[in-house]
């Protein structure tokens, strides 16, 4: 056979599988809609989204999944809050502080945290956060939003620590150089030029934290307290998107109204977060700095 | 001047603290978790199987389907993510192509895992008639980890010097040649590396497994692809929720939790171990 007739072949070859990933997602886009949108000929798409009440099974059903996607929100937002900013300061202290020995064990030890499964930090949530939720607060649950938000900080911090450290990692030498030339400290030279330098880096990598902690479903589904309401504060109980379908699919009868709502829940949780992933890909990628010239 | 040198000192103390914070919390976690349950391993614990309602015996159904699901899923990624690992590196040209190829990883990596759960059920379990088995959920966890690979991969065949396959398409031989005996060798530890973490994440999954294959209780062991089968993660689930009788399965559950973090976290330090040693030794 003519050599680079051969090696075209190959590449076509090549080609098929590197296009893998993306057959996936459309497959993951084709299942979710063939078994999610039959539940909009018995519910609106308005009454599904805004829909207060969420009571699948009684009679008649109530599909309105507000209730889940504030209770997703919330406890994103709360663990936000917390793993933000330890996220970033470990960042700051591995890349800028911390002493060469030190780092090489901290690194790793953030590696670990990320790679703990879910199910055994939601199973902590339960048998050791929530008992001393409800004593310290005299709560009639530690199942809440307080609970659930901690422990998906924990789930998040790895996310957002190992991407802004990889960000201020990369800014460049010569900078942080002329900033002790000019006499700044070493606090003056991390916040007003270290950081910004990185500050695309390290949106990026808050967002795909915020992401980790939408998607996450056996935390929320251990701690959370499973309640489909509302709430009204962070002790309330909350039943998120991802903990509803994990709860409920395995009771839901085959094909049923019920089965169709939670496949359409799967489809908005998973716009959401492929929202998420696509500022962050942008954010990355519209701020890059390319060589130190770009600043 | 003080004040400035005072500024750094509570900022520093900020940084130090957060950081102390992080380790803190990880140390109490594996402290609690192995306190309690090492008492529970024992030779039993880990070859026998569940009895009296799982309130005695041990978890040997379990580790044997996680080990099974977490065999079949990198057998479906490995391949998949090296071949395309390949091409995005070796021959891709930088273009509107290769961009959405790349967003299309990252965003596959993004897709929530209960998302992954429900998309097994939909075309695995129900559109193939896999049922919930082995087969349907190795090949969930598979397309769960296939970013992980991808990403790893890419990574390793970046760090293989430009020169050597310059070197080698000067002798003259073919790019597909080069590609297969000076780039992939040299590689390969890297590519060992990402898919050992990917075994890691495969092992500790939970949600993508509920609906695909994992079993609430088997007597038996599977003997097919298509067979249920129990695992560790769901093992423990069940044991921390649906349980009548909590008090009694505390034991166990706990030994179950102690096994599974030490596989997830085990198969995790050797990766890094190896990555360092790569690292290390590097003759370029």
């Amino acid at each position: 056979m003519n050599r680079t007739l051969k090696e075209k072949i190959i590449k076509r070859i090549f080609f098929l599988f590197a296009i893998v990933s993306l057959f996936i997602l459309g497959l993951i886009v084709v299942f979710l809609f063939m078994e999610g949108l039959p539940i909009f000929r018995t519910v609106s798409i308005r009454d599904f989204l805004f829909g207060m009440y969420w009571y699948p099974t009684s009679e008649p059903p109530e599909f309105g999944i507000r209730p889940l996607i504030v209770g997703s929100l919330v406890v994103t937002f709360f663990a936000t809050v917390i793993a933000v900013p330890l996220g970033i300061l470990s960042a700051i202290y591995i890349s800028e502080i911390a002493p060469g020995a030190v780092k090489e064990i901290f690194k790793p030890v953030i590696e670990l945290l990320a790679g703990l499964p879910s199910v055994v930090l939601g199973f902590f949530g339960m048998a050791v956060i929530a008992p001393w939720l409800q004593e310290t607060f005299d709560l009639p649950t530690g199942l809440n939003i307080a609970n659930a938000s901690l422990v998906l900080a924990f789930m998040a911090v790895p996310t957002i620590s190992s991407i802004s450290e990889d960000a201020l990692y990369s800014v460049p030498r010569e900078f942080k150089e002329a900033s002790y030339a000019l006499g700044a400290t070493k606090f003056e030279t991390t916040v007003r030029v270290i950081v910004p330098a990185a500050l695309s880096g390290i949106s990026t990598a808050i967002i795909l934290g915020m992401a980790r902690a939408i998607g996450e479903t056996m935390v929320v589904l251990m701690v959370a307290g499973g309640a489909a309401m509302i709430p009204e504060s962070i002790f309330d109980s909350v039943r998120p998107m991802p903990a509803s379908i994990a709860a409920e699919m395995g009771e839901a009868p085959f094909r049923s109204d019920h089965y169709h709502a939670l496949f359409a829940t799967g489809i908005v949780l998973f716009f959401l977060t492929l929202g998420f992933n696509l500022i962050a890909d942008y954010v990355s990628n519209k701020f890059k700095e390319v060589g130190s010239g770009t600043l | 001047m003080r004040w400035r040198y005072f500024k750094q000192n509570v900022f520093f103390l900020m940084v130090r603290g957060s950081a102390l914070c992080i380790a803190l919390a990880i140390g109490a976690f594996l402290l609690y978790i192995f306190y309690h349950g090492v008492g529970a391993i024992s030779w039993s614990f880990l070859t026998e199987p569940p009895r009296d309602s799982m309130t005695k015996g041990g978890i040997m159904p379990a580790i044997l389907g996680t080990f099974y699901l977490t065999l079949g899923a990198i057998s479906v990624a490995l391949p998949l993510g090296i071949l395309s690992a390949v091409y995005l590196n070796e021959y891709a040209k930088q273009g509107p192509a290769v961009r959405i190829i790349r967003i299309g990883v990252n965003c596959l990596a993004g897709v929530p895992s209960i998302v992954f759960g429900l998309f097994g059920l939909g075309l695995f379990v129900v559109y193939l008639h896999f049922g919930s088995s082995i087969a349907s959920g190795a090949l969930t966890l598979g397309f769960l980890i296939l970013p992980t690979i991808i990403g790893a991969s890419e990574e390793a065949l970046k760090g293989v010097p430009s020169t050597f396959r310059e070197a080698s398409l000067a002798l003259g031989v073919s790019k597909w040649q080069t590609i297969l005996r000076i780039v992939l060798p040299n590689a390969l530890p890297g590519i060992l590396t990402g898919s050992i973490l990917g075994i890691g994440r495969a092992a500790g999954e939970t949600a993508p497994i509920m609906f695909t294959a994992a079993a609430f209780f088997t007597p038996l062991l599977p003997r097919s692809i298509f067979d249920q089968v129990m695992a560790l993660p769901y093992h423990v689930y069940v044991l921390a929720t649906a349980g009548t009788r909590i008090e009694e399965t505390r034991p166990i559950q706990y030994g179950t939790i102690v096994v599974l973090v030490a596989l997830v976290l085990g198969i995790d330090l050797i990766a890094i171990f190896i990555r360092s040693w790569i690292r290390k030794r590097k003759r370029w």
